[in-house]
């Protein structure tokens, strides 16, 4: 081998494990600051922020959010319901940016969970954060994102902007 | 659908005529009745468990903690001019907090009672 080859199959290397890893599916938290990872539609900000932050379309699977809207009219203890034609059009957006199904791991779709809190992703970052402090007077319960995520109001959960009261 | 749109318009009107005229068969919009009205509790929570007993204040989702901008059109001049809106929060929160829709009566005395507050 001579000497050109000896030093770029080691940069050749490292160049295609780079790109290996940039193509890996970042986390959640990781993709964070990217505004083609943040989507938006004015209806869902509009309907789904009202009450509480609008929850990011990837912190649930598709079949999350079906069963969600499927039920508006009973949505964690209070009435959420919509016209079927604008719940119709913020499913689409939901489901469309949803995040990936996990065949080998997601449970049936009759079975998806509904709380965001009860995924495995937010159990584990959120693993640090005692009992006490969901309950507390400054956050109330874990659906308050914005009692210590600052922005999350526009859709940011960076790490840089959590403040925990 | 369409009966509950022309109950909301016939509230809005109620309501933003008030003691001049009401529509025919109602009586004229109170704004003491829809004070009593905000104030009662169904099972849990009245409107004021949200929107707090002055409405002219901002309130707070008693469940997610999500600031609520003030319900008094007084202070609030976004408020009551909806006709969609109107309807559809109604529809929601007579069912949260009564378990059932507000008559077109109550709708309109309360609109009436937020409409009554001065800043």
């Amino acid at each position: 081998m001579n000497v050109a080859n000896r030093l770029l199959r080691p940069i050749a290397l490292a160049c295609g494990a780079t790109v290996m890893l940039a193509l890996v599916a970042p986390s959640p938290a990781a993709a964070e600051g990217q505004s083609k990872s943040r989507p938006s539609n004015p209806d869902w900000q509009q309907e789904c922020g009202s009450c509480h932050v609008a929850y990011p379309p990837r912190l649930l699977s598709a079949d999350s959010w079906r069963r969600i809207m499927a039920s508006l009219g009973r949505h964690f203890g209070v009435d959420a319901s919509l016209e079927p034609a604008q719940s119709a059009a913020i499913e689409s957006f939901l489901v469309a940016n949803a995040r990936r199904p996990r065949p080998e791991s997601d449970p049936p779709a009759a079975e998806a969970p509904l709380r965001i809190t009860e995924t495995r992703w937010f159990v584990s970052e959120h693993r640090r954060i005692a009992e006490a402090k969901w309950r507390s007077d400054a956050v109330g319960s874990a659906s308050n994102c914005a009692a210590c995520h600052l922005k999350a109001e526009q859709g940011s959960f960076s790490e840089r902007d959590i403040r925990v009261p | 659908m369409k009966q509950v749109r022309v109950a909301a318009l016939s509230v809005l009107l109620l309501g933003a005529i008030g003691p001049v005229a009401g529509a025919p068969g109602a009586d004229q919009a109170s704004p003491a009745r829809g004070a009593e009205i905000f104030r009662a509790r169904g099972t849990d929570w009245s409107c004021q468990t949200c929107h707090t007993a002055d409405p002219r204040n901002p309130g707070r989702h008693t469940v997610t903690g999500k600031p609520i901008e003030p319900m008094a059109p007084a202070v609030n001049a976004k408020r009551l001019t909806d006709p969609g809106k109107i309807e559809k929060w109604f529809r929601r929160n007579c069912k949260d907090v009564f378990a059932r829709e507000c008559t077109a009566q109550e709708q309109a005395d309360v609109m009436a009672y937020l409409r009554s507050l001065k800043p």
